[in-house]
């Protein structure tokens, strides 16, 4: 898939609450690139004197009817709010699309998200479902206020909640959910590494193929650098940016 | 049309703007963003001898206005490079460079060996300055005698042209230089990155799996400039300027210090077409000046 850089301009920038920003943002020569659900972009971040590096954030959305891409951005550090404080009409550059993304198998898929690791399982749905996929969403965060765009999330597939703090759906670990008691063919999982990785146990266990989105600290996102390594079995140390940032757990070293 | 055309050694670079070792892949990474022909040169992945895994992860920090890195030289080893890379870019219409390393001396007069037969491979970049192995790199860079013994070793066995990549963590980086020179360097580029760290004092934690890692980014860029600078004025062949260039301002810069070509480098990371805009800006910069050839910019410097 070729990449571009490129400018897009926000034409939308929604405060979906105090952490999280979604920027919508369109090409501004109109000629959005093809992309694959899982992939991602390098930001690049203006007027921030902490942030040197680009940002690299998942491909939330690709919203074709509109020519649109959706980003959500959580505030973690000076780079990334900046991002969710882009007023709309700025311009952000960009590279992408970056990376390898998820799988686009058939059956019964459950995708599962923690947190902002939400963001990438949007799009992955909605690919998954027009490909006649049954979907399912299993959401965790720590309280209803984190968990994002449900109503987008409702449009591709079942839903299903965890919160910490029990504000909605089942009290728990997403681990913990009931819907893990039924069976999939697929689960791709995109979140906090103990969460996938707690994920990953149980696919294993349970013997369901899994993949999981990786976001290892990176610096260049083509592959030049080497920085964002994953030991694999396959190949031993590899680019997050450009092998993954998703993997099928049959390929990590995780002790799990 | 200006003439922005330099040689270091035996090649000819089509303008000074090259890719720094490491920062740049193959240059195949890049070639959906820019046309490689359009580069002097650019300079390949460390090469070692052997495969190397390099440093586990995590292996890279931002830092103000630069990051620190501890990659560690991986890569898949020189015949894996002549096999299968080789061989993709080798039509790129421009001067590729490769940067070689090892842990002893019999480690680059064997890699040198099996480039010297590619005819697209017309220098190598000898690293006697990488910070992130625990044997070789720096420790050759680091004394006159250590870097004498590698440039010797490789000038007896490499015919091509010999660029020596000198470390910046020595207390006098011109007596390196000047060692190089005398040991039969065609050229020497500079700077490799510094030695530095970084703590994440929430966990009290170093960032980088090898606690130390090298410092490169707009940063360094002043201490870049000094060392060329020293380092032109010290020896007559001719030296690649590096370390933090991020436009064509700070090519200039380099050039006006006394280098004869520049490596950009985290700048890739940043923009991916910086190299272009800064030939660009080159090309406009004489036009401004009325500067019909390039060596009229090299060691320019009024004082």
């Amino acid at each position: 898939m070729k990449k571009y850089v490129k400018d897009f301009k926000v034409s939308d920038n929604v405060h979906l609450n105090e952490q999280y920003s979604l920027l919508k943002l369109k090409p501004v020569d109109g000629e959005m690139p093809d992309m694959h659900p899982g992939q991602f972009v390098q930001v690049y971040i203006d007027n921030s004197k902490n942030t040197y590096l680009r940002r690299p954030i998942s491909i939330n959305f690709l919203d074709k009817i509109n020519n649109e891409l959706w980003l959500l951005i959580r505030k973690a550090g000076d780079g990334t709010r900046h991002l969710i404080q882009t007023p709309c009409g700025s311009m952000l550059n960009m590279i992408i699309p970056l990376g390898k993304g998820f799988s686009l198998k058939n059956g019964n898929i459950l995708l599962i998200g923690g947190g902002v690791g939400v963001a990438p399982l949007l799009f992955l749905g909605k690919e998954l479902k027009e490909k006649g996929c049954n979907v399912s969403f299993l959401l965790g965060a720590r309280s209803k206020n984190d968990l994002l765009e449900i109503d987008e999330f409702k449009k591709y597939g079942q839903i299903y909640l965890s919160t910490e703090d029990g504000s909605v759906g089942e009290k728990g670990f997403v681990t913990q959910n009931s819907i893990l008691q039924s069976s999939f063919d697929m689960i791709q999982c995109c979140g906090p590494l103990p969460m996938m990785k707690a994920v990953a146990s149980i696919a294993r266990k349970k013997n369901i193929n899994c993949e999981v989105s990786l976001e290892n600290s990176m610096a260049c996102g083509v592959g030049a650098c080497l920085c964002c390594v994953e030991d694999t079995v396959s190949s031993g140390n590899v680019c997050v940016c450009k092998d993954g940032p998703v993997f099928n757990i049959n390929d990590l070293k995780w002790q799990i | 049309m200006a003439n922005l055309s330099v040689k270091i050694g035996n090649i000819e670079l089509k303008n000074p703007v090259m890719t720094a070792s490491g920062t740049f892949g193959y240059g195949e990474e890049y070639a959906d963003f820019i046309d490689l022909s359009k580069l002097g040169g650019f300079v390949v992945k460390g090469t070692t001898i052997h495969h190397r895994e390099g440093n586990p992860y995590p292996r890279m920090v931002e830092t103000p206005s630069g990051m620190l890195n501890a990659v560690g030289l991986q890569n898949h080893g020189i015949d894996y490079f002549i096999d299968s890379i080789y061989p993709r870019i080798k039509d790129i219409d421009s001067q590729i460079v490769v940067n070689v390393s090892g842990s002893d001396v019999s480690d680059y007069v064997a890699v040198c060996e099996k480039l010297q037969p590619l005819d697209r491979i017309n220098a190598v970049e000898i690293n006697i300055s990488c910070p992130n192995v625990k044997h070789g790199g720096m420790a050759f860079g680091t004394t006159c005698a250590g870097a004498e013994s590698v440039v010797k070793a490789v000038r007896n066995s490499y015919s091509k042209t010999v660029i020596v990549k000198l470390s910046p963590n020595v207390t006098d980086i011109a007596e390196i230089a000047k060692a190089v020179e005398a040991a039969g360097a065609d050229a020497v580029s500079l700077v490799n990155t510094f030695l530095g760290m970084a703590i994440n004092v929430e966990t009290r934690k170093p960032y980088l799996s090898t606690i130390t890692g090298g410092l490169s980014g707009a940063c360094i860029r002043p201490i870049a400039v000094r060392m060329v600078w020293q380092v032109s004025k010290a020896v007559s062949i001719p030296v690649i300027g590096l370390g933090g260039i991020m436009n064509g301002r700070d090519a200039i810069e380099f050039l006006l210090a006394g280098a004869t070509a520049i490596q950009v480098g985290t700048a890739n990371f940043i923009d991916p077409t910086v190299t272009i805009k800064i030939i660009e800006y080159i090309e406009d910069y004489m036009i401004r000046h009325r500067v019909d050839n390039i060596y009229e910019l090299i060691g320019g410097m009024k004082i």
